[in-house]
C-alpha cells in the first residue's frame, strides 16, 4: 500500500514546485494573458456592436434617402402641374384682360365715330340751315323787292300769329 | 504514440528477459508497482540495467548529506561522512527508500531527494512557465492579435478554461482566482500529459502519485478557506437549518466542518485514482502479453496482437482522460471556491449551483 501513502519528500517538494511556478506565473504570465484574452475579447463585442449599429445606420439613411427622393419626387410633380395650372390661367388672363382692352378700345373707337357723326350731323345741319337761311334769304331779297309783297307777308304773318292765339 | 506503446513494451520485456533468467517467471504486481511507484533514478528506455543518476538529499542523524543515487542503487551501501545509506530491501519496512543503518537498524532520515518524480515535477514547471511566459510575451508584444499555431492552442486551452469554467462560475471574482486556476489546470494537464510519454522525460506517473494530487487539493482548500467571505462561515457554523440541529449538539456545524475537509480529499482522491487507474490499465495490457507468453506461444502471439490494440486505445483516451481530469479539477476547484464567495442575496443560484457542483462531483467520483 505504498501508493496510499504520501511521500514526505514529494510533499515538500510538490509545495515548492508549485508555489513557484504559482508566483512566477501569477507576477509575469496570467496579467498579460488573461488582460490580453479579455480585451480582444472586447474589441471583437465592439466591434460587432459597431458594425450592426454601422449596418442599421446604412439602412436608416438608405431608407431616409428613397424617402427624401420621393418626396422630391412628388414636389417635383406638385410644382410642375401647379406651374401647367398657373401657365394656363396666365393665358386665360391675357386672355380675358385682352378681350376687355380691345372691347373698350373698340367702345371707345364706336363712342368717338357716333361722336363724331353726330358732330358731323349737326354741321351738316347747321351748314344746310346756313344754306337754307341763305337760299332762304335769297329768296325773300327776290320776292320782297316790292312793298305789296311785302305787306302781304307781314298780313299773313300776323293772321297766323292770331291763328295761333286763338 | 506507436513510441509511447513501444517504450513499455520494451521496458516490460527486458524485465521479463531479466525474471524470465532469473527465476523464470514474471511478478506482475512488482512491476506494475514499481512502474507505478517513485524511484531514486529515471530509467534509460531499451535498458534495464543503467539509470540516469538524481541526487539524494537526506537529513540523517548528523546532518545534511547529498550524493549520487547511482551510489545506491545497485543495493550497495555508501558511506557519506559518518553516515551509511542504502536502499531499503524487499523484507525492510521501507522497501525501495533511501534509509540510514544506525546500530544495524534501519532508520528512515528526512527525505528530499530529488527523485524521478521531483524531477519530472521540475520539468513540468519549466515546461509550463516557459510556455505561459511566452504567452504573456507575445499578448505584451501584440495586444489584440490572436496567436497562431502552438500558442493559438495553448491561447485556446485558457479561454477554454477561463472563459469556459472559471468567469461562468466566479463572475466577477473571476480575475482574482484565475491565475491560482490556470496554474493548477495547466500543470495537472503537463503533468497528466508527461506521465503518458513512457521515455525520459516524462514516464513519471505524477498526478497518480497522491502526495502530488494531495498538496493541490491543500492549495485549493487555501484557497477557499482563505478567501472565504462572511456568508460561507456563516452557512458552515451557522446554517440556516431548524435550531434543535445546531443547538445545543452542534450536528449541523460538524457536518459542515467535516464537508469543508471531504472537498479537498475528493479532488485528491479522484485525480489520483483516474490517473493511476489509466496507468495501471496500461501497464496492466503490456504485461498480459508476458503472462500468457509464458503459457505458450501460440496464446502469446494472439496476445500481442488485441494487447497492443488495446493499449494504443487505451492511451488515447488516457490523452482524452488528462485533458478531461485536469478540467475537472480546475472546474471543481472553482465551483468550491465560487461557493465560498457566494453573496447571500444570490441563495438561490447559489444552491441550484451547489447542486450542480454536487451533482459533478458525484458522477466523477
Amino acid at each position: 500500500m505504498e501508493l496510499f501513502t504520501p511521500d514526505f519528500g514529494l510533499i515538500f517538494w510538490m509545495f515548492v514546485a508549485f508555489g513557484i511556478l504559482f508566483l512566477i506565473l501569477w507576477k509575469f504570465a496570467w496579467p498579460a494573458i488573461l488582460k490580453g484574452v479579455d480585451d480582444r475579447a472586447e474589441l471583437i463585442d465592439k466591434g460587432v456592436e459597431y458594425a450592426q449599429a454601422a449596418k442599421e445606420q446604412l439602412d436608416n439613411a438608405r431608407q431616409e434617402a428613397e424617402s427624401y427622393l420621393n418626396d422630391a419626387r412628388r414636389q417635383q410633380a406638385d410644382m410642375l402641374r401647379e406651374a401647367d395650372k398657373m401657365k394656363t390661367q396666365i393665358i386665360e388672363q391675357a386672355r380675358s384682360a385682352a378681350q376687355i382692352e380691345a372691347q373698350k378700345v373698340m367702345d371707345n373707337a364706336k363712342l368717338q365715330i357716333q361722336q363724331q357723326q353726330k358732330e358731323a350731323q349737326q354741321q351738316f345741319r347747321n351748314q344746310v340751315s346756313d344754306f337754307a337761311i341763305q337760299i332762304a334769304g335769297k329768296i325773300m331779297q327776290t320776292k320782297m323787292q316790292d312793298d305789296k309783297a311785302q305787306n302781304a307777308l307781314v298780313d299773313t304773318m300776323l293772321d297766323e300769329i292770331e291763328k295761333n292765339r286763338k | 504514440m506507436l513510441i509511447a506503446v513501444a517504450a513499455p513494451f520494451a521496458a516490460a520485456s527486458s524485465e521479463h528477459a531479466e525474471a524470465d533468467s532469473a527465476t523464470k517467471k514474471i511478478n506482475p504486481k512488482e512491476i506494475i508497482f514499481e512502474h507505478l511507484g517513485d524511484g531514486y533514478g529515471w530509467e534509460v528506455p531499451f535498458d534495464h540495467h543503467h539509470r540516469i543518476p538524481l541526487p539524494v538529499i537526506v537529513f540523517g542523524t548528523d546532518g545534511l548529506h547529498c550524493f549520487s543515487s547511482a551510489r545506491i542503487t545497485g543495493g550497495q551501501t555508501w558511506t557519506d561522512g559518518d553516515c551509511t545509506f542504502r536502499i531499503g530491501g524487499e523484507d525492510s519496512a521501507y522497501r525501495g527508500k533511501v534509509v540510514e543503518i544506525v546500530d544495524g537498524k534501519e532508520v528512515r532520515p528526512w527525505d528530499f531527494s530529488i527523485t524521478k518524480n521531483v524531477c519530472a515535477l521540475f520539468i513540468t514547471l519549466l515546461i509550463v512557465a516557459g510556455v505561459m511566459l511566452w504567452l504573456a510575451s507575445f499578448m505584451r508584444k501584440h495586444p489584440y492579435k490572436a496567436p497562431r499555431k502552438g500558442l493559438g492552442a495553448v491561447e485556446v486551452c485558457v479561454t477554454f478554461v477561463y472563459d469556459g469554467a472559471i468567469k461562468p462560475i466566479l463572475g466577477p471574482n473571476a480575475r482574482k482566482f484565475a491565475p491560482y486556476l490556470l496554474t493548477a489546470f495547466f500543470f495537472i494537464l503537463l503533468m497528466n500529459l508527461l506521465g503518458l510519454i513512457v521515455i525520459f522525460p516524462g514516464g513519471a506517473n505524477l498526478t497518480g502519485n497522491i502526495a502530488v494530487t494531495l498538496v493541490l487539493s491543500v492549495f485549493t482548500f487555501l484557497a477557499t478557506n482563505l478567501f472565504a467571505n462572511k456568508h460561507y462561515w456563516k452557512e458552515i457554523l451557522w446554517p440556516d437549518v431548524p435550531l434543535w440541529l445546531k443547538f445545543p449538539l452542534p450536528i449541523m456545524p460538524v457536518i459542515e466542518i467535516f464537508g469543508m475537509f471531504t472537498k479537498p480529499a475528493a479532488l485528491t482522491v479522484r485525480l489520483f485514482a483516474n490517473m493511476m487507474g489509466g496507468h495501471m490499465i496500461v501497464i496492466t495490457l503490456t504485461l498480459l502479453i508476458f503472462i500468457f507468453s509464458a503459457l505458450s506461444p501460440v496464446a502469446g502471439g494472439a496476445t500481442t496482437v488485441v494487447s497492443l490494440f488495446f493499449s494504443i486505445f487505451m492511451l488515447l483516451i488516457d490523452v482524452l482522460v488528462s485533458f478531461i481530469q485536469a478540467y475537472v479539477f480546475t472546474m471543481l476547484s472553482t465551483i468550491f471556491i465560487g461557493l465560498a464567495n457566494e453573496q447571500e442575496h444570490e441563495k438561490h443560484e447559489a444552491e441550484k449551483e451547489h447542486n450542480i457542483g454536487k451533482e459533478i462531483e458525484e458522477t466523477l467520483i
